[in-house]
């Protein structure tokens, strides 16, 4: 089944772009995060140019997370409060964000700064996190396990502007989950991705959220960022393309609806550690491109194209 | 008049109201006649690219050579080099008026038709394209067979010269074809009558590669009413994910 998509001005097959959408659908589901880390060079790998990817993507997100958000609220799943504090930052994050992004641009080297950064990032979140859940996990086998408290209090909660969050049982500074919005925000606008993967264990860890409330409240934010964004590229580079959005999106959101249910049947540090695994996998993956001798060292670019 | 030579007038009536040229000028001072079968490409929904056939006829002997360009665009060369370990562009080159589609079709191989510098003076082969940087340097050699190398992984310059075949004498037909990732824009199509190694008569056809329909109708929208369009993005993907999950809401 191909279907010729007008904005990319290539012709992909439907099927294939159906079954992306499905995947990551059920892992966005699954994790509470977008996804967007995984599709952006997915969509590169089957030769949609990355400037459509990411714009495109962004659209995609919008639909997926409100199909995940959806099915989180059901279960009560999403504290509203919080993620209001949060999306405050992401959008003070995102026009930070969209500035440093033409700063960096300026210098030149935009794509080696993201590569970077995806390296960077995803391999310290993955990597704690995988330490962090393989050790509970150790612990649960050994059952040595002391019930601990509901969650540590860090001197970072102690920052003025308390605020109570009943959903999270949480009485911490707005400072916190406001700052941790703003960092998302800024990757929203370098990366092109929702922030999921950084905002979710920075709201398990830093923030001390039970990993239940953690998908749906995360994916909340998302929607809002992921559709500002998406405005933002239809009006500046005209790289948001419909016909691939709602391809992806009918697969994602079959996937997320699935995602969202095997969730709630695995347990909160198994859920970490896939996920985890996930995130160190496409790190390694980023890492070895950059260091390996490409096919080709030359490459050509239409300007004003990307 | 003999049966032959009757024959012969009829065929050639037939071309001239086949091109939709007027019969007026004897046949004789036309030396080449060519002509697509279809001037229009209409990139639809299902679009996978197509094949357009360029016929022809030439007077008296000698060899046909097709040559389709698309729409000029600058094109950026960069190259990466290792720096610490990791691979960075780290020096480019643009060249400008570099054909974004390119193909070429011919009775011989070209080597066999003309010197070098007569295809050259004309663009025809990929080594004679005159592609040009904006500032050259002593690298532009290396730097042109890399814009022709990438060019040819997108499938949008040829690996190899096509064939024009002759029908009988006269006649000559060819079949260009177009993939599924051919550039929008307008298309010239140029056929060379070569002798003793001259070009001795040229004809250029124009021909539209264009979107339309539903795919046409999105691309409009999307640079003409860029914010609306946004906004309708965001709402249609919203829709659809609600749609979603209200859908499996039972399973």
């Amino acid at each position: 089944m191909q279907v010729y998509l007008p904005i990319a001005e290539m012709s992909v097959n439907g099927l294939v772009v159906l079954a992306l959408g499905g995947i990551v659908g059920f892992l966005s589901g699954l994790f509470g995060v977008g996804g967007g880390f995984l599709m952006t060079p997915l969509l590169i790998f089957i030769g949609i140019p990355p400037a459509v990817a990411v714009g495109t993507q962004s659209n995609q997100l919008v639909g997926a997370s409100v199909s995940g958000v959806i099915g989180h609220w059901r279960r009560g799943n999403v504290d509203f409060r919080m993620g209001a504090v949060l999306l405050a930052g992401g959008v003070v994050g995102s026009v930070i964000g969209v500035w440093l992004f033409s700063v960096l641009r300026r210098i030149g080297q935009i794509d080696l700064v993201i590569s970077l950064l995806y390296v960077i990032l995803l391999g310290t979140v993955g990597g704690l996190m995988l330490a962090e859940s393989v050790r509970a996990m150790v612990r649960q086998r050994r059952k040595t396990a002391v019930r601990r408290k509901l969650h540590q209090h860090i001197w970072l909660h102690g920052l003025p502007l308390k605020m109570r969050f009943h959903k999270s049982r949480l009485y911490i500074s707005a400072v916190v989950p406001f700052a941790i919005g703003l960092l998302g925000g800024i990757m929203v606008a370098i990366l092109g991705v929702g922030g999921g993967f950084f905002m979710v264990p920075a709201m398990i860890y830093l923030l001390g959220m039970p990993t239940a409330i953690v998908p749906g409240t995360s994916l909340f934010q998302i929607i809002f960022t992921t559709a500002v964004v998406t405005i933002l590229q239809a009006i500046t580079n005209h790289t948001v393309d419909a016909m691939l959005a709602l391809l992806l999106l009918a697969g994602g959101v079959i996937g997320a609806q699935f995602g969202t249910r095997f969730g709630t049947n695995l347990r909160g540090e198994q859920m970490r550690a896939l996920l985890a695994l996930m995130v160190v996998t496409v790190c390694i993956k980023l890492a070895v491109d950059l260091v390996l001798t490409p096919d080709d060292v030359y490459s050509i670019i239409v300007p004003g194209m990307s | 008049m003999s049966r032959r030579a009757r024959i012969r007038a009829a065929v050639a009536a037939l071309l001239w109201l086949a091109l939709g040229v007027a019969p007026a000028a004897p046949a004789r001072a036309q030396a080449l006649v060519a002509d697509l079968t279809n001037h229009l490409i209409a990139i639809t929904t299902g679009f996978t690219g197509t094949e357009v056939v360029l016929f022809g006829a030439i007077e008296g002997d000698g060899d046909v050579v097709v040559v389709v360009r698309g729409p000029e665009t600058s094109v950026e060369v960069r190259r990466k080099e290792r720096t610490a370990g990791i691979w960075l562009n780290r020096s480019d080159m643009t060249f400008v008026d570099v054909p974004s589609f390119y193909t070429i079709a011919s009775t011989r191989p070209l080597d066999q038709l003309a010197r070098p510098d007569v295809l050259e003076r004309n663009r025809i082969g990929i080594d004679h394209l005159a592609l040009e940087p904006v500032d050259p340097t002593p690298e532009l050699d290396v730097f042109r067979r890399a814009l022709i190398r990438n060019k040819q992984r997108e499938g949008l310059y040829p690996t190899q010269v096509g064939t024009v075949t002759f029908v009988g004498s006269r006649l000559f037909r060819t079949t260009v074809s177009f993939p599924a990732n051919v550039p929008t824009g307008s298309y010239q199509v140029s056929v060379f009558l070569m002798r003793n190694g001259q070009v001795q008569g040229a004809q250029t056809t124009p021909l539209l590669v264009s979107q339309l329909g539903l795919s046409a109708d999105i691309v409009d929208f999307a640079y003409r009413r860029a914010a609306i369009y946004g906004v309708v993005a965001v709402i249609v993907a919203a829709v659809a994910g609600w749609l979603g999950s209200v859908a499996f809401r039972r399973v």
